[in-house]
């Protein structure tokens, strides 16, 4: 087993480099980081040049690449932006664990990347289990009640819910748990943020702060989830082993939650496990509406300042968690399904 | 019929289906008495399953439902039973071995487990109770090296241990009827034969009844008491197994019997087979079932469905005509 994971993760490293490439090399067309970095003044040509010089975009893009992968401090760079190489680079390169510095911010990208990955980690995490938890118990609800007119309305429902675009169930939530409520005079949610100023960061703003995101983030996943576990335990629940474990005179709990569960757990297991690794990335679109300081408005933000070695970092961090996830999936379905074994 | 474990008295059983309404069962009526051993015979789809299943209430409902009938089993009816008090009976009264062993046992939990949840279920076991019994039940089933194999998966077994170990299964609660539903089809043909030989040799010990489902009439002439031949989700002939070889009294029975191979036959004798298929169970039944595909039909046939009337001692036949002389009885 070990010996497997240890080959596993080395066949991920190529897999992980050509990914690499491919995104710098979609990375030259994300913009010019220096158009924005005289702020609301355009930035003199002057300015230009030397700053192209400092930063390394007047090198080649093979260059700028290897500089990112091993670091530049072997090699002389121009420091100065005078044109001539001066003194030994500071950067060590992705390899050695330097994801280089935001050319917006001047911070690192790994405190950046490090100061967020918290929240939406939080945010994440919470959406996947309501996610998790409710699909389970619907799906296997509907599966076990097929075509019941409970089933035949939580369909329709569960297809709305499907059909309807992230920011329109966002909007949506903040008008009616936020506008509406407090117009009505109930207890009403807040839509931005993580806490109240005012109040400070504790345990209970966080909660109420997070529950519409949360919400939000889970419906669609939920609908998706819950109909495939239903289709899942339909198939499951007409095989003969199933059958088998009726004719022992089991009671049906029994039959349900082990004998059917834990083979519709296998491809189950499976698509959380190819969503899962998306979580680190955050949600684009919902942390920018609920203005939630996570992984995906962190993207939007450098995106658009073309600010390349924060989105390369963001990128290959979830790309690596893909891997890893990749792997982390087959040992669960090797424990799973005594038939998997990898020696 | 004052000692029968078991009567069943018009069980009708259909399927709703989009198509239409599946007659599947359509009033059948038997017993079995305890400790005998009765094969159901008959083509596949023919209502031999559905019905066993019926009587344990395994039918899937929706789209299956159990339209009428009793099925009294020690004084009670178990069609009016709960699923909560079917549970009780299912595996510890009553247990069933099914046709596919490569299917039925369940590819994630270990045969201990699967082994030892109904005794755990029905008996009260501990664990290690269980398991030992579970141990003794593999051996009693020839299965070697029980002990250590009790912790593997049903991947690592053949079909043929498959089934024994399906047999161990339902017998383990030690069931006063066992019913085995085609338990040898799947497998070949000396498999079959060591299968038919366990479960003999098991029934003596036990002293535990058996229905035996099968379209084989090969299988079932060494061990059954009494045949049941069912078509069309009826029954047209039921005998005592040597009557029913020697003197057949159903136009189906002898088609069956024809299509039997024979090692006394001489070599250039060719095989019959019965021409046409069963009817469409879609259409309500009208006049006998068999009628399309029979030698001997009349008139009457097309228009009226034969009962099941005795015709010998123990010897009961639906059919207007008798097969041995051609004429209308």
């Amino acid at each position: 087993m070990v010996r497997y994971i240890v080959k596993r993760l080395f066949q991920g490293l190529p897999l992980l480099l050509v990914i690499s490439i491919t995104l710098f090399l979609l990375m030259m067309n994300i913009g010019d980081p220096i158009a924005t970095m005289g702020g609301r003044t355009i930035t003199r040509q002057s300015d230009r040049e030397r700053l192209t010089r400092q930063l390394g975009l007047d090198k080649p893009i093979s260059v700028q690449y290897l500089y990112w992968l091993i670091g530049n401090d072997w090699t002389k760079v121009d420091s100065d932006g005078d044109g001539i190489p001066d003194n030994y680079g500071t950067r060590h390169g992705i390899l050695r664990g330097d994801f280089g510095t935001s050319l917006v911010t001047r911070k690192p990208v790994t405190e950046l990347i490090g100061e967020r990955i918290p929240n939406t980690l939080l945010l994440m995490v919470a959406s996947e289990v309501v996610t998790v938890f409710f699909a389970l118990l619907f799906g296997i609800y509907s599966a076990l009640r097929q075509y019941s007119v409970m089933d035949n309305i939580m369909t329709a429902l569960l297809f709305i819910a499907y059909s309807m675009p992230i920011f329109f169930v966002s909007l949506m939530s903040m008008y009616i748990f936020a506008v509406l409520f407090k117009k009505w005079g109930l207890p009403y949610l807040p839509t931005v943020g993580m806490f109240d100023p005012q109040v400070g960061k504790t345990p209970w703003q966080i909660f109420i702060h997070m529950i519409l995101p949360v919400f939000s983030l889970s419906v669609t996943y939920f609908a998706a989830y819950s109909r495939y576990i239903r289709s899942t335990m339909l198939e499951v629940l007409s095989q003969d082993y199933v059958r088998t474990a009726r004719s022992k005179g089991l009671p049906r709990r029994q039959v349900v939650y082990i004998h059917a569960l834990k083979n519709a757990a296998l491809p189950i297991v499976t698509v959380i496990g190819l969503d899962l690794p998306f979580l680190l990335g955050g949600a684009v679109v919902t942390e920018r509406i609920f203005a939630w300081p996570g992984m995906g408005r962190l993207f939007l933000d450098h995106v658009s300042r073309s600010d390349l070695p924060v989105v390369m970092g963001i990128l290959m961090l979830v790309a690596t968690a893909v891997v890893v996830f990749q792997i982390i999936t087959d040992i669960i379905y090797a424990w799973l399904d005594p038939r998997i074994r990898f020696d | 019929m004052t000692s029968a474990l078991l009567q069943v008295t018009d069980l009708q059983t259909r399927f709703h289906t989009p198509e239409g309404i599946v007659h599947a069962v359509n009033g059948i009526s038997f017993h079995i008495n305890e400790g005998e051993t009765v094969a159901i015979v008959g083509e596949s789809g023919c209502g031999k399953s559905v019905s066993m299943m019926s009587l344990l209430k395994l039918i899937p409902t929706p789209p299956g439902e159990i339209s009428s009938g009793t099925a009294i089993y020690r004084g009670t009816d178990l069609l009016q039973k709960s699923e909560r008090e079917m549970e009780d009976i299912r595996g510890k009264d009553i247990a069933m071995i099914f046709q596919d062993p490569m299917t039925s046992l369940n590819p994630v939990l270990t045969l201990g487990r699967q082994l030892t949840e109904s005794m755990r279920e029905h008996l009260g076991f501990t664990k290690e109770q269980a398991e030992e019994r579970a141990v003794q039940m593999l051996e009693q089933v020839g299965i070697p090296d029980a002990r250590r194999r009790i912790n593997e998966y049903p991947h690592q077994f053949s079909g043929g241990m498959r089934q024994r170990v399906m047999i161990a299964m339902a017998l383990s609660c030690a069931p006063s009827l066992l019913i085995a539903d085609e338990p040898t089809t799947a497998l070949d043909v000396t498999i079959q034969a060591q299968i038919v030989e366990l479960v003999a040799r098991i029934r003596e010990s036990l002293h535990m009844a058996i229905i035996w489902i099968t379209h084989d009439l090969g299988v079932v002439a060494g061990m059954a008491d009494r045949v049941i031949v069912m078509y069309a989700g009826f029954i047209v002939e039921e005998a005592d197994v040597n009557d029913l070889y020697d003197s057949p009294g159903h136009p189906y029975t002898l088609a069956l019997l024809a299509a039997l191979p024979r090692i006394d036959r001489r070599r250039d004798h060719h095989l019959k087979s019965i021409a046409g298929s069963p009817p469409n169970l879609l259409v309500a039944p009208h006049g006998c079932p068999f009628a399309p595909r029979c030698e001997f039909v009349i008139e009457k046939c097309r228009q009226e469905n034969p009962p099941l009337i005795q015709i010998e001692k123990n010897h009961s036949s639906a059919c207007w005509v008798d097969v041995k002389t051609g004429a209308p009885r």
